[in-house]
């Protein structure tokens, strides 16, 4: 998980303790994933097991200090060189969600795909708001929060794409349905036996 | 507040008999002052056909247009072209400005052409220029801008004279996604300002500019989001 990365690249600044690094972590994140204090001393003592931070005493206040090791060092290098791994896609809710919509029979399609529709563009609204403000700032943590935020409206963004495309499918794959020309072949013969 | 712009039950019609087009089936729909709505649909839902029914470019088959509460039928077709220069401002995605006018012409030309005196017809266009950030740009021609000047240009003739209903068709379609985005930044800033303003787009991204987004489809209005609440994410510190 990344989080155990994270506090490593945040060691390799300088020693930190706890807190230190859970506020730096959700400043540069934007509090987009938040992280419990608990979380983080529990990956912290994993990393010590591992050996890739070490104790370096307490600071006048009590507060443990944590530092990285050489080994942590060559760990934050090898995250940073390596792409983020894509071998399997991670699992979709909503590309499931409609791949058996479209096939359980009695499912209002449309419905489902509009209902998504509003509710991604109505977190996409929220995102653009958060960037409004994020942008105000000039320091490079406000970057780092802005394009956290750019990564999500870009998804969102796909996501809406997406939905539309699906859209646009189902309604070809409507008009294309045999059954579909049946009825309306059915329908010009009433109308001419009607006009007869 | 009251609405800048309210739409009630409207329907329009193109054609007869076989060839009958149904662009608009009874829709209504209202803007209010400081709030930007964005109409999104796929081509041919009828967006266009609002937003030229909301400018009092076209008129509705039945139902009601009004803006600042003046009925648009009622005024006749030189009372909309008035209220075109003074209460109602439109950008068109094609930007739409007059080659042999330079930017501040192009601006003022609203104004005088209502009767306001030539220098302070230039004053007005000049301050809307600023306030679009190309002051500078002035006294140039529409040939020597880039497409996000000239669309600025569009803006700031959209806006001159402190008109209360901004309308915009697609205005960031010939554009790239950084001077897409900053013609946003504009819209919602004049909306932010007092104004009432509906944007008509299909990308997403810009639509999540305003305040409500209204889902056109066949001619009706099928769905709408607005609620509120990124400060209730903020001070809950999480987004979703
Ligand atoms: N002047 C016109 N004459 C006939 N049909 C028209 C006219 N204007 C628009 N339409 C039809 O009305 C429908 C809605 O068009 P429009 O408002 O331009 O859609 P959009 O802007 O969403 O693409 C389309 O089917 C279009 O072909
Ligand atoms: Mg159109």
């Amino acid at each position: 998980m990344s989080v155990r990365q994270a506090l490593l690249a945040l060691l390799e600044e300088e020693p930190r303790y706890g807190y230190q690094l859970r506020a730096q972590f959700e400043q540069r994140t934007g509090s987009t994933w938040p992280l419990n204090v608990g979380q983080v001393y529990t990956t912290l003592t994993r990393l010590e097991r591992d050996g890739l931070v070490e104790g370096a005493g307490e600071d006048g206040e009590g507060h443990v200090i944590y530092r990285i090791t050489d080994a942590g060092r060559a760990e934050v290098a090898n995250w940073f060189t390596t792409p983020v791994e894509r071998t399997q896609p991670p699992r979709d809710e909503l590309a499931i969600k409609l791949a058996l919509a479209v096939t359980v029979p009695g499912v209002d399609v449309g419905a489902v795909i509009q209902q998504q529709r509003s509710a991604t563009m109505a977190a996409l609204q929220d995102y653009t708001r958060l960037k409004r403000r994020a942008a105000e700032g000039s320091r490079r943590e406000d970057l780092a929060w802005s394009l956290v935020l750019d990564s999500l409206v870009f998804a969102a963004e796909a996501e809406v794409r997406w939905l539309d495309h699906c859209e646009a499918r189902l309604r070809r794959a409507q008009l294309e349905r045999p059954e579909a020309l049946l009825e309306e072949i059915l329908a010009e013969e009433a109308d001419e036996e009607a006009s007869r | 507040m009251s609405a800048v712009l309210r739409m009630a039950e409207v329907t329009r019609v193109h054609g007869e008999g076989a060839t009958e087009v149904h662009a608009l089936r009874s829709v209504s729909f209202a803007a209010h002052p400081g709030e930007l709505v964005a109409v999104m649909g796929p081509s041919g839902s009828g967006k266009s056909t609002l937003l030229t029914l909301a400018g009092g470019l076209d008129g509705p088959t039945s139902g009601v247009v009004s803006v600042e509460g003046v009925d648009l039928a009622g005024v006749g077709a030189a009372g909309r072209a008035r209220m075109r220069r003074t209460s109602i401002g439109y950008v068109f995605q094609d930007f739409n400005l007059i080659p042999a006018l330079t930017a501040v012409e192009n601006v003022a030309l609203p104004l005088e052409l209502d009767g306001v005196r030539s220098r302070t017809a230039r004053a007005g266009a000049r301050a809307a220029l600023e306030e679009v950030g190309i002051a500078d740009l002035a006294d140039r021609f529409p040939d020597h801008m880039s497409g996000g000047q000239q669309q600025r240009v569009a803006i700031a003739r959209a806006v001159v004279g402190d008109r209360r209903l901004i309308l915009a068709d697609e205005p960031t379609g010939a554009l790239d996604s950084e001077t897409g985005e900053s013609i946003l930044r504009l819209l919602r800033a004049r909306c932010d300002a007092g104004a009432a303003g509906v944007l008509v787009t299909h990308e997403a991204r810009h639509a999540a500019w305003a305040d409500r987004v209204v889902f056109l489809r066949d001619g009706v209005v099928i769905d709408e989001t607005g609620a509120d609440h990124a400060d209730a994410l903020l001070d809950a510190g999480r987004i979703r």
